[in-house]
C-alpha cells in the first residue's frame, strides 16, 4: 500500500466531530403519528384553525401516498410510528434576550463554533438557530426590524404576521407536493421565516443553525422567505446532529418567494452525522427546497455544500415564473464511507427569457455513492430560455460510484440548453506532484478537492467558503486509493 | 563538499528491474548531465530520487547530505531541498497556480523552521522570479499547468524551481518538446539557478541542451548502468556517434541475466 493510500485511509477515518450529545430535559409527544398527534403539536403552537386545518388536510393527504422509490438509494424501511414527531426543550426560552437561553443550550452553540452571542457575531451574520424543533434565539432582530425585515422562527411568524404566513405558506411547496413534503406539512414544528420589504436591501447575511439533538426524534422544520419588489437578501442555513447508532429522519421544507426585481440567494452547508465507517446510523435528509421567481427580473441562487448525512435526497428548484427570471444551483455533495446522496435540482421555465444555470460537483470516496438528478423544463411560452449544466464528478479510490441522470423537456423551439458533464479521478500522480512540492498526502488531496470545487465555493459568502473548505477536508478524511 | 552519494543502486518499476547498480557521485556546485538511449532509465534514476511510489528501489545506498534518502517520504525529501522538474507536468485543475506554490513554499519553510510568508511578501516574490525567468504574471493566476502548451508546462517547472531554490535540482528532460526558443528561456532559467550551493542533474536525451547548460560531467546510461563518464566533449561525441556505439560496453558491464 503506497503511503497516499494509507493516509487518506486514515483521513477517511477521521471521527464525526459535533456528536455530541446535549442533556436538556425536553418535552416531547407520544412516539408515533396519528392525527391527534397533529392536533397536539398545533395546540402546543397555539396555532389559529387555519393552520390545524392545513396540517390536517396534509395528514390526510399523506396517508394516501406512498414512498417514493425512485431515487439511487438503498435504506432499511422507516417506521413512521416509531418517530417522535415533536420535542421542545422543557424550559422554553424568551427570545427578548440571550442571557435566558438554557446555558446548556448555549454551550452546545459555542462547542458548534456558533456565534450566539451578539458580542461574539461575526459582523453582519444575524442567526436563528433551531434546537431539535424549537427557534431558540434570533440575534439582531431590532436592528433588523428597523428596516422592516422580519427574521424570526415561523412559531413567531404564525403568532405575530399570520397573515404573511396564511398569504404563502404553500404556494411554492404545496402540503400535497410529495411524500416528505407532505408529511412535513403535516407535523412540521418550527424553522425559520424571513420577510424582506419592497426595496430593501438586507445589509446582513441571515443565517439558521439547526441541530438534531434527542433521540429518536425528526426534525421537520419548515422555512418560509419572502423577498418583496426589488428587495435583495443573502440566507444561510448550517446543518448538524449528534453521532446515534439509528437513523433518524429529517424532512424539512424550504419555500422562497422572489417578487418583481427582488434577489435571493440561499447557502446551504449540510453536515448532519453521516453514520459510522460500516455504515450504522446517520441522517436520512430527505429534503423539499424550492423557489418562485415570481417577478420579472427576479433571481433565486442555490449554492450548497452537502457533507453529511447517510442519505440526502434533495433537489432544490427554481420556479421561473417572471419574465427575465434567474435561476441558479451551485452544489458540492460528498460521499464517504457508505453515505450515499441523490441530489440536484428542478429549473422550471414559464416565463419569457429565462435563465438557469446548473453547477453541480459530485465527491465520491470510500463505498460512497453520489448521483446528480436534474430537471431542465421548458414551457411552450417560455420564448428565449436558456440553460446550461454542468456536471462533474470526481472519483477517490475504486470501491465508490458516481451516476449522473440529466432530464430534459423542452416544448418551446427557441430554448437554448446545453448540458456538459465530466467524471474523473485523482490519481497518484496528482498527488505525488504535490508532495515533490513539499505538500503532505492530505494536504494535496485537499488542494485537488478544493480546485475540483472551486466554481461551487465562490458562490458562497465568504466566511462559508471558509468553513466549507474545512468540511469538506474533513469530510473526506482517509479517502484517497 | 559531496551532495549526493549514490551506491550500487537498483530500482525496479511493476517487477521489472530497470535500474542494475548506479554509482555516482554529486558535489555541490556540479551540473550533471544524465544521458543515454530511450529505456536506459535515466527518467528512472530521476523518479526514484525524488521517491516516486511506483520506483521500487531493491539494493544500494543513497546518501543525500550525509542522510540516507531513500528512507525519507516524497514531501520529506522535497523539504529538504530535493527538487525535481517533471518530464510531464501534472495538471490541477481549479487550483491557482500561485497559490500551489505558496503552499509548497510555506510546507518546506515551515520545515525548515523559517516563518511563513503571507500573500504579500509571497507575490513580490512571484514577481520578482517572474521576471527575472521572463515568465508571463498571467501563468501565475492560472490553474496549476491547466490548458498549458509544453512549452509553458516546462517553463512553469522552472519557475517553481526558481522560487521553491532546491539544493539538489533533478530536470527529467525538461527539454523535449521545447523548441529553441524557449529550450533558450529553459536553460536561462537553470544558469541563474547555478550556485557553488546547489548542484544540479540535467537528465536529457538530446546534447542540444547541453550546448545551452553546460554540465561539469557527462554520464552515459545504459542498460541501467552507467557506461561511460567524462566532460562535455562526451556528449558532443555522442551527438556525433550516437549511443551504438557504447552499447557493446553496456552488454559487456552488464551482468548476465538468470535464466
Amino acid at each position: 500500500m503506497t503511503t497516499a493510500t494509507r493516509t487518506i485511509e486514515e483521513l477517511a477515518n477521521r471521527e464525526y466531530q459535533y456528536g455530541f450529545v446535549t442533556d436538556v430535559d425536553a418535552e416531547t409527544v407520544p412516539k408515533g403519528l396519528s392525527e391527534e398527534v397533529v392536533r397536539l403539536i398545533s395546540e402546543k403552537k397555539r396555532e389559529p384553525a387555519w393552520l390545524l386545518e392545513w396540517r390536517l388536510k396534509a395528514y390526510r393527504t399523506w396517508l394516501t401516498m406512498t414512498e417514493p422509490t425512485w431515487q439511487n438509494v438503498r435504506y432499511p424501511s422507516i417506521d413512521y410510528q416509531d418517530i417522535i414527531y415533536y420535542s421542545a426543550p422543557k424550559k422554553r426560552p424568551t427570545l427578548n434576550s440571550l442571557d435566558e437561553v438554557d446555558p446548556e443550550i448555549r454551550a452546545t452553540f459555542e462547542k458548534l463554533g456558533i456565534p450566539l452571542e451578539e458580542q461574539k457575531l461575526l459582523a453582519g451574520v444575524a442567526v436563528d438557530a433551531v434546537f431539535d424543533s424549537v427557534s431558540v434565539a434570533t440575534t439582531f432582530r431590532t436592528k433588523l426590524a428597523e428596516l422592516g425585515i422580519i427574521f424570526c422562527s415561523f412559531s413567531e411568524a404564525v403568532q405575530e404576521h399570520p397573515d404573511l404566513v396564511r398569504k404563502y405558506l404553500g404556494t411554492v411547496v404545496p402540503y400535497s407536493d410529495n411524500f416528505f413534503a407532505t408529511l412535513n406539512s403535516a407535523v412540521f414544528s418550527d424553522g425559520s421565516f424571513a420577510y424582506i420589504p419592497k426595496g430593501v436591501r438586507c445589509p446582513m447575511e441571515l443565517s439558521t443553525y439547526f441541530r438534531i439533538n434527542a433521540r429518536n426524534t425528526g426534525q421537520f422544520e419548515r422555512t418560509l422567505l419572502i423577498a418583496e419588489e426589488g428587495a435583495h437578501v443573502s440566507y444561510l442555513e448550517g446543518c448538524t446532529a449528534p453521532m446515534r447508532d439509528e437513523n433518524q429522519l429529517h424532512a424539512a421544507v424550504v419555500e422562497l418567494v422572489a417578487l418583481d426585481n427582488a434577489t435571493i440567494k440561499y447557502s446551504t452547508i449540510q453536515n448532519w452525522y453521516p453514520g459510522d465507517k460500516q455504515g450504522k446510523g446517520g441522517i436520512f435528509n430527505f429534503v423539499t427546497k424550492r423557489g418562485k421567481a415570481a417577478g420579472v427580473n427576479s433571481k433565486i441562487t442555490w449554492t450548497q455544500v452537502e457533507t453529511g448525512s447517510a442519505i440526502t435526497w434533495k433537489y432544490p428548484g427554481c420556479i421561473l415564473q417572471g419574465d427575465n427570471s434567474i435561476g441558479e444551483f451551485y452544489s458540492v455533495a460528498t460521499t464517504n464511507n457508505w453515505q450515499q446522496a441523490d441530489t440536484g435540482t428542478k429549473m422550471i421555465h414559464i416565463g419569457r427569457n429565462t435563465k438557469s444555470t446548473i453547477v453541480s460537483k459530485g465527491i465520491s470516496a470510500g463505498h460512497g455513492q453520489n448521483t446528480y438528478r436534474g430537471m431542465v423544463k421548458i414551457g411552450k411560452q417560455a420564448q428565449g430560455a436558456r440553460n446550461y449544466s454542468q456536471c462533474d464528478s470526481l472519483l477517490i479510490g475504486d470501491q465508490c460510484g458516481a451516476h449522473t441522470f440529466p432530464y430534459l423537456e423542452i416544448k418551446n423551439t427557441s430554448a437554448r440548453v446545453e448540458h456538459e458533464a465530466s467524471t474523473s479521478k485523482i490519481d497518484e500522480d496528482q498527488i505525488f506532484y504535490c508532495r515533490q512540492r513539499g505538500l503532505s498526502t492530505e494536504d494535496a488531496v485537499n488542494l485537488i478537492v478544493s480546485g475540483f470545487c472551486r466554481e461551487v465555493f465562490r458562490e458562497l459568502p465568504m466566511e462559508f467558503a471558509v468553513e466549507a473548505q474545512k468540511l469538506l477536508s474533513v469530510s473526506l478524511e482517509g479517502s484517497v486509493g | 563538499m559531496t551532495m549526493l552519494d549514490i551506491h550500487n543502486l537498483h530500482v525496479r518499476v511493476g517487477g521489472k528491474p530497470i535500474l542494475q547498480g548506479i554509482d555516482l557521485c554529486v558535489n555541490a556546485g556540479e551540473v550533471h548531465a544524465i544521458m543515454g538511449p530511450n529505456g536506459s532509465g535515466k527518467s528512472t534514476l530521476a523518479r526514484a530520487l525524488s521517491g516516486h511510489p511506483d520506483y521500487q528501489v531493491t539494493e544500494g545506498e543513497v546518501s543525500y547530505e550525509g542522510r540516507d534518502l531513500l528512507a525519507m517520504d516524497p514531501e520529506a525529501r522535497a523539504r529538504e531541498g530535493v527538487f525535481m522538474a517533471f518530464q510531464y507536468p501534472v495538471e490541477i485543475p481549479g487550483v491557482n497556480n500561485a497559490y500551489f506554490l505558496k503552499a509548497a513554499l510555506n510546507a518546506i519553510r515551515k520545515h525548515r523552521g523559517q516563518e511563513e510568508l503571507d500573500a504579500i511578501e509571497f507575490m513580490a516574490l512571484m514577481r520578482e522570479k517572474a521576471t527575472l525567468l521572463e515568465i508571463d504574471p498571467g501563468m501565475l493566476t492560472r490553474s496549476v499547468n491547466e490548458g498549458f502548451s509544453g512549452g509553458e508546462k516546462k517553463r512553469n517547472e522552472i519557475f517553481q524551481m526558481a522560487v521553491l531554490e532546491p539544493k539538489l535540482a533533478i530536470l527529467d528532460e525538461t527539454d523535449s518538446g521545447l523548441d529553441i526558443d524557449a529550450l533558450k528561456l529553459v536553460a536561462n532559467g537553470v544558469n541563474r539557478m547555478r550556485s557553488l550551493a546547489r548542484a544540479i542533474i540535467v537528465v536529457t536525451h538530446y546534447q542540444r541542451l547541453l550546448d545551452y547548460i553546460v554540465p561539469d560531467v557527462v554520464h552515459v546510461l545504459s542498460g541501467g548502468r552507467i557506461v561511460k563518464s567524462g566532460d562535455r566533449a562526451l556528449a558532443l561525441e555522442l551527438e556525433d556517434r550516437g549511443y551504438g556505439w557504447l552499447e557493446p560496453e553496456a552488454a559487456a558491464a552488464a551482468p548476465a541475466e538468470k535464466a
